[in-house]
């Protein structure tokens, strides 16, 4: 399968060893995108989260024992396995910019993009949603709210990317051709610590352009090729194994 | 003429020639399967009024027991197309004793798929965004077509049976409708069997192309992935036997004769015989995946099964006890005409495609793909249970309706002669 190919590919450049693990990301893009609270929320599979932060752990004992964090947001494949499977076109990846869509109101909630994302980057709403009263006033009035029996994932903050375009178009310049930082999405602002750098991968004026090409970057289960547009960055050859199923003979690059 | 009171209150509506229990057995029967249907209405109604939540299924397991259940059946109802092709097409005469009950029971295994199919989406009002909205690049879309249509097929072809009641073909122009519909029906045996091919492929294929998932995952001819072919030949394997233990559990019930025992012996060689070929794909086809698509993954044949739950027993039970072993029996004469052999073997072979049907379903959402994850655990609900019982009762009920009112068996009648 070719990945499909844009002009302008947003993209995320996540450090992990930058990253605390302290959820910032997670809170933001929770309130961000009135993902809605559940009521049983230690049900950790069942929960709404579009952005998870996994713990790995290099598995040796004190005092060789390390970990680092991994925030997850929807890897927005170049070659998504769940658009293909999608029995509606409630997903796609058609826009400038390649960001995988999902539309709310298409979706018949088969699951079967579920099914077929290994990034755990989909989650389905299996009951309504209740929002706890007054918290209509917090909701961001750009993104929908979702019905049960829908799924939903990580849109790298769309709205901001309309809004972006949007100004842009306002003050007469090409929409397509944003300045760094311009747009970028929820978690990236709200890292306190710069771990999450987006941008598009495409422009050598934007930062992620630098880190994504840089030796320590991989991706996730690259071998998979879903050519994902969200890398990760360490320095740490254990994390980088971790990234992708390596066979122990085999050797990780950077 | 003078009434027997002897007779139940409904004989006139029993088939020309039938002894069936009083109203009274029948009553009886019919409430303690309505009590189970009873429960799983009440399972379905919590589901559609409250949704999947209340299920077991998770964001790990968004396929579970309704899909696998679903697959289960539907292979398992294969007997209908494959027996209709086998009848009507190649003209395998002796198989019109057990036609009508295949097609009884393929009509009850897709129209159940379909009910359960309802309460497993999210939006069950938007369902049919599938027809209007297709993607034609999802292999679901393909599966919607074709369960669709096909299920259409078996009405059509359970239709004329109906009409055949007794009461019913007095009526001219019924008994036209009857009889042109089976005039007609090698052409929609034909329409059935390449559709329900396609489908039961299609189904394979749903897992096949998930190249994101390594244990489901498989290359194969032009558009299909291996997956699609290796499931129409394993339906086929077994939905013929599966055809067979239904109309022994139903003789068991009754205490009468209803198939020859020549019938269920061919038809489980049928099975034996595509059993066979299905194994030999199968075989390659788990090579295949140990020794290229694993290792291209970067995975382990052992990465692929986790304790007992997921463990490899599952693909030896799957391939040995409930492939082999079935397949033997079933292809030597002499031990398939060993009534208890024959059964055993028939009983395996249904096991071990639901076993298949599993764990492409289950274990391979189960497993992690990626590195740090970890393997999820999953066991169906009451709401599952629930609900998959509604469809058992269900059929349960047309099958119990069907042979009460309806010629379903054609031998019934020769076989049971000397007892009355
Ligand atoms: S990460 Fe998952 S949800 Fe996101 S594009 Fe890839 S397959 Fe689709």
């Amino acid at each position: 399968m070719q990945a499909k190919e844009f002009k302008v590919k947003w993209g995320m450049a996540i450090d992990i060893d930058k990253c605390t693990g302290c959820g910032a990301c997670m809170v933001a893009c929770q309130a961000e995108n009135n993902l809605s609270p559940i009521e049983d929320a230690s049900n950790k599979i069942k929960v709404m989260n579009w952005l998870v932060v996994y713990e790995l752990s290099n598995k040796k004992p004190f005092p060789e024992h390390d970990v680092a964090y991994l925030p997850r947001p929807c890897q927005q494949c170049g070659t998504p396995p769940c658009v293909s499977v999608c029995p509606v076109i409630a997903t796609d990846k058609n826009e400038e910019g390649g960001i995988v869509s999902q539309i709310y109101p298409r979706c018949i909630g088969c699951r079967y993009c579920m099914a077929a994302c290994p990034y755990h980057a989909r989650y389905f709403n299996w009951l309504d949603p209740v929002w706890p009263e007054g918290m209509e006033k917090a909701l961001t009035p750009d993104v929908s709210v979702r019905p049960r029996g829908v799924v939903e994932k990580c849109s790298f903050c769309h709205h901001r990317f309309m809004m972006a375009k949007d100004k842009a178009i306002v003050e007469g310049r090409d929409p397509e051709a944003l300045a760094d930082g311009e747009y970028v999405t929820s978690c990236t602002e709200a890292c306190p610590n710069g771990a999450i750098v987006f941008g598009d991968l495409n422009n050598p004026d934007h930062q992620v352009y630098e880190l994504a090409r840089s030796k320590y970057a991989s991706r996730l289960l690259e071998r998979l090729h879903a050519d994902t547009q969200v890398y990760y960055i360490s320095r740490r050859e254990w994390v980088r194994r971790q990234l992708d199923n390596y066979l122990d003979n085999e050797k990780v690059k950077g | 003429m003078e009434k027997n009171y002897s007779l139940p209150a409904d004989h006139d509506l029993f088939p020309e020639g039938a002894q069936r229990c009083s109203l009274m057995k029948f009553t009886v029967w019919m409430g303690l399967v309505g009590v189970v249907a009873v429960w799983g209405l009440y399972a379905a109604y919590k589901v559609l009024s409250t949704g999947l939540g209340v299920t077991a299924l998770d964001d790990y397991f968004g396929f579970g027991l309704w899909i696998t259940f679903d697959l289960a059946v539907i292979a398992l109802g294969a007997g209908a197309f494959f027996t209709g092709l086998l009848r009507y097409i190649l003209n395998i005469d002796p198989l019109k004793n057990i036609i009508n009950l295949t097609v009884i029971v393929g009509f009850i295994c897709y129209s159940g798929a379909m009910l359960i199919l309802v309460l497993d989406v999210g939006q069950p009002v938007r369902a049919w965004f599938g027809y209007w909205h297709a993607n034609v690049h999802s292999m679901l879309t393909e599966v919607i077509f074709c369960i669709t249509c096909y299920l259409i097929v078996l009405i059509i072809e359970y239709v004329p049976l109906i009409l055949e009641q007794k009461q019913l073909n007095r009526i001219p122009l019924l008994h036209h409708i009857a009889h042109n519909l089976h005039v007609m029906m090698p052409l929609f045996a034909g329409v059935g069997a390449f559709l329900s091919t396609f489908h039961q492929g299609s189904l394979g294929g749903m897992y096949g192309v998930l190249f994101a998932r390594p244990y489901v995952f498989r290359d194969g001819f032009f558009v299909w992935p291996w997956t699609f072919f290796l499931f129409v030949i394993s339906a086929v394997g077994s939905g013929p036997v599966f055809t067979v233990l239904i109309a022994t559990l139903m003789e068991k019930m009754t205490g009468k004769k209803l198939v020859s025992w020549d019938i269920k012996s061919l038809m489980g060689k049928i099975a034996g015989s595509m059993l066979f070929v299905y194994l030999i794909f199968k075989f390659m086809d788990t090579y295949g995946w140990i020794a290229h698509i694993l290792p291209n993954a970067g995975l382990t044949y052992d990465q692929n099964f986790y304790g007992n739950i997921y463990g490899q027993w599952l693909l030896w039970a799957e391939l040995g006890v409930c492939g082999v072993l079935p397949c033997i029996i079933l292809l030597v004469p002499s031990l398939r005409n060993n009534p208890a052999l024959f059964y055993s073997a028939a009983i395996l072979d249904c096991i071990g495609v639901t076993i298949n049907r599993y764990v492409f379903t289950v274990q391979a959402l189960a497993m992690p793909v990626m590195p740090f994850d970890t393997w999820e655990t999953y066991a169906p609900n009451w709401a599952e249970w629930g609900s998959s019982a509604l469809v058992v009762a269900y059929g349960a009920i047309v099958l119990s309706l069907s042979y009460r009112y309806l010629p379903v068996f054609p031998q019934e009648k020769k076989l049971n002669a000397t007892k009355a």
